[in-house]
């Protein structure tokens, strides 16, 4: 159930964000969604993509440092208080969350797609699914991308 | 059709044997040489006469070795200060070579060579290569620049006189680099330790190895045993010092033989002492301080207790090659290359050592200094690699603080850490330029 998500490495300085996006463009790689995390030096940008082999490659070319994370999709229920109820299975299972960002695809309207990236993403999925916390997986979420 | 001399089974090239002489002989050597040259300068070159008769020393006052100390030193400046001829023995009809260094310090300084100079040059380095367990047989991609810099000629015809296949590549184009290196089976390289770094960088994004590689001959800027040790894990070859000056005669002063524990000097013509560098008093064996050469041979310009800036210190312990020659010490540091923050006394090569105790930090890094309300800070910009790249923002900036850690573990002093992208510092064909001063003092 694990997706794989790509991490790159920026520096803290205008036109950093753009290289990266202009080159996966260029390769004809979409991006499904993304999440960027910043300090005062330095940032970090998240990507899911369908093809993270080539879009790895094609970024390495280009000289930025990509490494590749195993993170979990969980549908949450769209409504109020859907995202704590979600949260408190983690907690049940005594899962830490290292960090989580939303995926932004178009909504049905009943969930809202979270991405979590958690210390041991297999025996995380193995416990959230035995509490019945949906997890959705890479084929699944590209085909809801429509990718 | 003769038999070369490594089909004969000898390790060591037939030019090595002043290598091997005893002490007595070679001091002998040296002081009947040295008499010659100081009478030579005396004669021919203006400046040095003038310096000489104002200290009231005179060349047949040279009865012992030791007595060079009563004769001036020469510095940089001098060379400067007579650009371009100034310090020539030699009229111009008898030269046949000249070099210059890169000028960048303001007017180049230019060094000449008369017909029997470039033979001793071209000796020496094959003596260089030949410590280095080279032979007839060994293809040597030469990457040192060809051109006014002394390192590509230098090593170009020492190699050739040792019989080996000299591949003329002269510095940059990477890519082509790492082709020859692979397609014609090299097994031997030349180049600066950090154009090395950068060629294995290369390598490995290009997901090739070093083939047949096997030693590797780095110099013309000081490095670090941690450079070594990275070179020589990642490329998987012997990485040899090799020491030299464009104001001596170029690469093949002194090189590190298999056993690199110091560097060998050819003594028979270079004449080493150590001073201390605020004094300029002479220091004995094992002292550390600045080294001061001599030519003992040279002819087109001779260079009288030249004052190289290199700190290291003569080791005249036995080594176990045989060699008689005495060793110095690797240089990782010269007077000049040193800058001063808050008091603190610090070489680029400190830094190296420090960034490269930290796990998977690659020796890519520049050092800033700035100045801000009077206060002097340190900045040491370090490339981020796959290896040590977290996702995780606590990981980056654990990493900046072991950096951190291990630069105050050796400099005394806190430095603050900026991770870079990788390939973002600029890298260098020739010589590294590790140190950006923005103090504008």
């Amino acid at each position: 159930m694990k997706i794989r998500q790509l991490s790159l490495f920026l520096e803290n300085r205008p036109g950093q964000l753009r290289v990266p996006c202009q080159v996966l463009g260029d390769a004809g790689i979409d991006i499904l969604t993304l999440s960027l995390a910043d300090t005062q030096q330095f940032g970090i940008l998240r990507l899911i993509v369908k093809d993270h082999t080539r879009a790895r490659q094609v970024l390495e070319q280009a000289g930025v440092v990509v490494n590749v994370t195993d993170v979990l999709a969980v549908d949450v229920p769209d409504r109020p208080g859907g995202l704590a109820e979600v949260l408190q299975g983690f907690e049940a299972c005594g899962l830490g969350i290292e960090y989580m960002y939303a995926y932004s695809v178009r909504s049905r309207g009943e969930h809202a797609t979270l991405v979590f990236r958690l210390s041991d993403p297999d025996r995380a999925a193995a416990l959230l699914q035995a509490r019945g916390v949906r997890l959705v997986g890479a084929a699944e979420l590209f085909a809801r991308a429509g990718a | 059709m003769t038999t070369s001399w490594n089909d004969a089974g000898s390790a060591f090239h037939p030019a090595s044997a002043p290598d091997f002489l005893p002490r007595r002989e070679l001091e002998q050597l040296q002081l009947a040489r040295l008499r010659a040259v100081v009478a030579r300068a005396y004669e021919k070159v203006p400046l040095l006469r003038q310096r000489m008769e104002a200290r009231g020393v005179f060349p047949d006052a040279l009865h012992a070795l030791e007595d060079l100390a009563r004769l001036p030193f020469t510095v940089k400046a001098d060379l400067r200060d007579t650009y371009p001829f100034g310090l020539f023995a030699s009229p111009v009809e008898e030269i046949v070579r000249l070099h210059a260094s890169s000028g960048t310090t303001g007017k180049p300084i230019v060094v000449a060579y008369t017909a029997a100079d470039l033979e001793v040059w071209t000796s020496v380095m094959v003596r260089a290569f030949a410590a280095c367990g080279l032979h007839q047989g060994d293809l040597i991609q030469n990457a040192y620049g060809y051109g006014l810099f002394t390192g590509g000629l230098g090593a170009h015809y020492g190699g050739e006189a040792l019989g080996a296949t000299v591949i003329p590549i002269s510095g940059g184009n990477t890519e082509r680099q790492l082709m020859v290196l692979q397609d014609f089976g090299v097994t031997a390289i030349c180049c600066t330790p950090s154009y090395m770094v950068h060629l294995i960088e290369r390598a490995r994004d290009a997901k090739i190895g070093f083939g047949r590689l096997k030693v590797g001959v780095f110099g013309a800027e000081p490095w670090s045993e941690s450079m070594r040790a990275h070179i020589e894990r990642e490329a998987g070859i012997r990485a040899h010092d090799i020491y030299g000056l464009s104001e001596i005669i170029g690469p093949g002063v002194g090189i590190e033989c298999v056993h690199r524990d110091g560097l060998h000097l050819f003594e028979d013509h270079f004449y080493p002492e150590i001073v201390d560098p605020e004094t300029g008093a002479v220091l004995p064996d094992g002292a550390e301080g600045e080294l001061v050469l001599t030519t003992l041979s040279k002819q087109a310009m001779p260079m009288i207790r030249y004052r190289t800036r290199d700190i290291t210190a003569l080791d005249p312990t036995p080594c176990a090659c045989g060699r008689t020659l005495r060793r110095i010490r690797r240089i990782g540091r010269r007077s000049d290359d040193m800058f001063i923050i808050r008091g603190v006394n610090v070489f680029p090569s400190q830094v190296e050592t420090a960034l490269l105790q930290v796990e998977g930090t690659l020796p890519h890094y520049q050092i800033v200094l700035t100045r801000a309300k009077g206060l002097d800070e340190m900045e040491v910009q370090v490339e981020v690699t796959p290896e040590v790249f977290s996702d995780e923002i606590r990981g980056l900036q654990r990493l900046q603080e072991h950096l951190a850690t291990a630069l105050e573990q050796v400099l005394g002093i806190r430095a603050q850490v900026t991770l870079v992208a990788p390939r973002t510092l600029q890298r260098s064909e020739g010589k590294a330029k590790r140190v950006i001063d923005r103090r504008n003092i």
